[in-house]
C-alpha cells in the first residue's frame, strides 16, 4: 500500500493544494454532495427530530452495549450464524483467516467495509496466500492503485476520471485515454461479473445490527455486496461492537437519514438484510473492539461512537474538500476520523485533530448530533498534555509560537500592546512565517485604540 | 446600564476603528460605556492551540476587569464565544458565571438587548456578508445553512437598515473562511486556499466590501486581497453600522 506516513495533514495537504485546477474540481464536486444532502433533509420536515431521535438511540447503544451485544450475539446463534469476538485487528484478520482456511478458499471477493480497511485484512490475508478483490466500484478502483480509500463513502473521489482510465488501460487493458466513466464502470462490470461467479466466500461490511432479531443490514447503491453474499458458500460479515440498534423499527429513523445524510438520495438503491445461511450456506459474523471500548471509557470522547459513517461531515467540510482524504493519513479520514483517530494512535495521529478550523458544520450536518468540533477541541487539550503537540510537526514549529502568547507574559508586559506585535508570530515579514508567505499583513495604525481612548479620555476631562 | 467595552487584542493593535465605531454607535443609542484599560486578551489563542490550562491567568485578569458591568459588549463574535464557553474560575467561579452570561457580540447586543429597530446609517456601497463561523454557529447571529430550521439573521437585518447598502448574494452562504486561529499558520496552505474562495465567491458577486461581526476573519481575508493588489476593502459591521455621510 502506498504509505503517507512521513507526513503530517498540513504537508500533505500543501501537496493536494499545488493543483489549483483538481482541488476546485474535488471541493466542487463534495460541495455539490452536500448542497444534495440539504435539498433532501430539508423536503423532511421532521428532519431534526430524526437527528434528535437517532442520537438518542445511540446513546442508549453505547450506554447499554454489553447487554445488546449478549442478545445480538444470541439472536444471531438462534439463525445459524457462527458468532466471533475480536479483540484487536489481528484477532480478527485470523479469524477471517481461519474461516477460509477451513473450507481451503484462496480468494475472496468483499465490499462496503471500512472496518477491514482498518485492519489491514486485505494485506494480511495476501501474505498467507489468499487473494481479496473489494467488489465495490470506487474501492475496487483503489486496490488497483494499491491506495487506501480517501473517503468512507466516495472511496476514490480524489481521482480524476483520466486517472482512472490510465488505471484501467494499465490494469484492465482498457484502449489507452479512455476515460469516460460509462464505458469505464461497463469494463469493471464485466471484470466484477466474473469474479463474483467465481469465488467461493464474500465479505461484507454491517450498517446496522439489529439486537433485537440477531439479523444485520447493508446498504449499498451498486448491489455488489448483495450479489458477493449471494452467489458464495461462505458469506463473512465484520462489523464494529458499536454498529449495533436496539430493535427493527430504529431502522425507520437510520434508513432515511443515512442515504440522505451520505449523498442526498432517499434511500440507498439496496438496503439488504441479512438474517440466516442458505441451505448449504455458511454465515460468520464478527464482533470487532479494536478500540472502540477504549473510546467508550473516554467521557468525552464517547459518542464518537454513535457514527453511523455517512461521510456527510468529510462533504461539508472545507478542509476536508480543500486537503484531501489521504491527507488524514488513517482509514477513516475527515472531521470524524480527526476525533476516533487519536483514539487507536495519539501519536501518530496528533496532527488531525488541528487539521481543522472548528467551523462547526461537521456537527450540523451529523445526523446523529456527534458534537465533532467540541472533541475536536477537547482533543487538542488532551494531545498538548499527553505531551504529543510535538509529533504534529508544523504544529510544534508553528502553532506553538502562537501560542507564547502566555497570559503571565501579557500581565507583566505592561504595555500588553508593544508585548503583542513583538510576539504575535505573523507579525514578522519574513519568509519563514507561514502567515505572509500568501497574505499581507495588517497595516499597523499610529495608535492603538487603548492609547487614542486614554487621550481622549484626558482631553475630555481637560474640556 | 453600564457597559463594559471589551476590545479583543489585535483589534485594540490592528483595527482601533472599529473600536471607535463601537464606543460611539454605542454612545449614540444612549449606552453608558466604560473601556477598563487593563483588558488584554480572551485566552482563544492558547485555548484553540490546546493550551487551555495555561489560560488561568488570562481568565482571571478577564474577570478582573469586567466584573460589575451590566452587560460586557465586543466587536467580536469569536472572543466572546470563547469566554461565553470558556471562561472559568477557581477562586471566582460565580462571578464568571454571571460574566458568561453577560456577554454579547455587538450585532446580538444591538438586537437583543437594545432591541434596535431603526439606524442613521449610511453606507452607498455593494457589500458582501462575511458569517464568521463562531458568530454563526457558536453565538447563532443567523440561521445555519445545515439545518432544516426557520431562516433568520441578525446581522442582515442590521445591515438593512442602512441606508444605501446593497447586499449582494453569495454562492455559498455560510462557508469558513480558513483563519481558525492557529490553523492560519499551522495549516497555512489549507488556510489561504479557503481565504482565496471566499474572496473569489465575494468578488464574483459584485462586493465592493466584505464585512463581519469578526476582525480575524476579516484579517485573513484583508492579507490575501492585498497580496492580489484587489480593490475590495474590507470593513467591520460596525463601522458600517455607525457610518454618516
Amino acid at each position: 500500500m502506498k504509505q503517507s506516513q512521513n507526513k503530517d495533514h498540513a504537508a500533505l495537504a500543501e501537496d493536494f493544494i499545488k493543483d489549483n485546477e483538481h482541488v476546485n474540481w474535488h471541493d466542487g464536486a463534495l460541495w455539490y454532495i452536500r448542497e444534495k444532502r440539504d435539498l433532501a433533509s430539508k423536503q423532511i420536515p421532521e428532519w431534526e427530530a430524526l437527528r434528535e431521535a437517532a442520537s438518542k438511540i445511540k446513546s442508549n447503544v453505547i450506554s447499554n452495549l454489553h447487554e445488546y451485544l449478549l442478545q445480538f450475539e444470541a439472536n444471531l446463534q438462534k439463525n445459524g450464524v457462527k458468532v466471533y469476538w475480536a479483540a484487536d485487528a489481528e484477532e480478527h484478520n485470523a479469524i477471517v483467516y481461519s474461516i477460509l482456511k477451513a473450507k481451503e478458499i484462496t480468494e475472496m471477493v468483499k465490499s462496503k467495509s471500512m472496518l477491514t480497511e482498518e485492519c489491514g485484512l486485505n494485506e494480511y490475508l495476501f501474505e498467507r496466500g489468499i487473494e481479496v478483490i473489494n467488489s465495490d466500484l470506487g474501492e475496487y478502483i483503489q486496490q488497483i492503485d494499491n491506495e487506501p480509500p480517501s473517503h468512507i463513502v466516495l472511496p476514490c473521489i480524489h481521482k480524476r476520471k483520466e486517472e482512472i482510465g490510465e488505471l484501467f488501460h494499465k490494469h484492465l487493458g482498457t484502449e489507452k485515454g479512455l476515460s469516460d466513466p460509462t464505458l469505464l464502470t461497463r469494463v469493471a462490470r464485466k471484470h466484477l461479473r466474473n469474479i463474483f461467479l467465481t469465488r467461493r466466500a464474500a465479505l461484507t461490511g454491517v450498517n446496522f445490527a439489529v439486537a433485537e432479531t440477531g439479523e444485520y443490514v447493508v446498504c449499498t447503491n451498486e448491489g455488489n455486496a448483495d450479489m458477493g453474499a449471494h452467489l458464495s458458500e461462505v458469506q463473512i460479515a465484520s462489523m464494529g461492537i458499536e454498529k449495533l440498534i436496539p430493535q427493527k423499527m430504529h431502522l425507520a429513523i437510520f434508513l432515511r437519514l443515512l442515504a440522505r445524510s451520505a449523498t442526498g438520495q432517499p434511500i440507498t438503491i439496496y438496503s439488504s438484510h441479512y438474517k440466516r445461511p442458505r441451505e448449504g450456506q455458511e454465515m460468520h459474523l464478527i464482533l470487532v473492539d479494536a478500540g472502540r471500548t477504549r473510546q467508550l471509557g473516554r467521557a468525552d470522547f464517547r459518542d464518537s461512537l454513535k457514527c453511523i459513517k455517512c461521510g456527510a461531515c468529510m462533504n461539508t467540510c472545507p478542509v476536508y474538500r480543500k486537503s484531501g482524504g489521504l491527507s488524514y493519513h488513517n482509514t477513516i479520514s475527515g472531521p470524524i476520523g480527526a476525533i476516533l483517530a487519536p483514539n487507536l494512535n495519539m501519536k501518530q495521529h496528533a496532527d488531525l485533530p488541528f487539521a481543522s478550523t472548528l467551523c462547526g458544520s461537521c456537527s450540523n450536518v451529523c445526523p446523529v448530533k456527534i458534537n465533532i468540533h467540541d472533541q475536536l477541541y477537547k482533543w487538542r487539550q488532551v494531545i498538548v498534555k499527553e505531551g504529543y503537540a510535538g509529533n504534529a510537526k508544523s504544529l510544534s514549529m508553528k502553532a506553538m509560537a502562537w501560542t507564547l502568547s502566555s497570559p503571565g507574559n501579557f500581565a507583566t508586559a505592561g504595555k500588553a500592546g508593544r508585548w503583542f506585535l513583538h510576539k504575535l508570530p505573523f507579525i514578522v515579514n519574513n519568509k519563514f512565517n507561514p502567515w505572509y508567505k500568501q497574505r499581507e499583513m495588517p497595516e499597523g495604525p499610529k495608535e492603538s485604540f487603548a492609547e487614542w481612548y486614554t487621550k481622549n479620555k484626558e482631553n475630555d476631562k481637560k474640556e | 446600564m453600564t457597559v463594559g467595552l471589551f476590545i479583543p487584542c489585535y483589534v485594540n493593535q490592528f483595527y482601533p476603528d472599529a473600536a471607535k465605531a463601537t464606543l460611539q454607535l454605542l454612545k449614540k443609542l444612549k449606552v453608558d460605556v466604560i473601556y477598563p484599560p487593563k483588558q488584554t486578551c480572551c485566552g482563544q489563542p492558547m485555548a484553540n492551540a490546546g493550551f487551555e490550562h495555561l489560560t488561568t491567568g488570562c481568565n482571571q485578569l478577564f474577570i478582573d476587569n469586567f466584573s460589575g458591568f451590566d452587560y460586557i459588549v465586543a466587536p467580536s463574535a469569536s472572543c466572546v464565544l470563547h469566554i461565553k464557553d470558556h471562561l472559568h474560575s477557581d477562586k471566582n467561579e460565580d462571578q464568571a458565571a454571571i460574566i458568561r452570561a453577560n456577554v454579547f457580540e455587538l450585532v446580538e447586543f444591538l438586537t437583543d438587548i437594545l432591541k434596535v429597530e431603526k439606524l442613521d446609517a449610511v453606507f452607498p456601497h455593494k457589500v458582501g456578508l462575511h458569517h464568521s463561523c463562531h458568530g454563526l454557529r457558536g453565538l447563532h447571529l443567523a440561521q445555519m445553512s445545515e439545518l432544516n430550521a426557520p431562516l433568520f439573521s441578525k446581522p442582515q437585518r442590521l445591515l438593512n437598515m442602512v441606508q444605501g447598502l446593497e447586499q449582494v448574494d453569495l454562492d455559498r452562504l455560510d462557508e469558513c473562511c480558513g483563519f481558525g486561529g492557529s490553523f492560519c499558520i499551522a495549516e497555512e496552505a489549507v488556510s489561504v486556499k479557503m481565504g482565496k474562495d471566499r474572496v473569489t465567491d465575494h468578488t464574483k458577486n459584485g462586493a465592493e466590501y466584505i464585512t463581519s461581526s469578526d476582525l480575524s476573519c476579516l484579517m485573513h481575508l484583508e492579507g490575501i486581497l492585498h497580496r492580489n493588489k484587489s480593490s475590495i476593502k474590507i470593513v467591520h459591521i460596525v463601522e458600517i453600522l455607525n457610518a454618516t455621510v
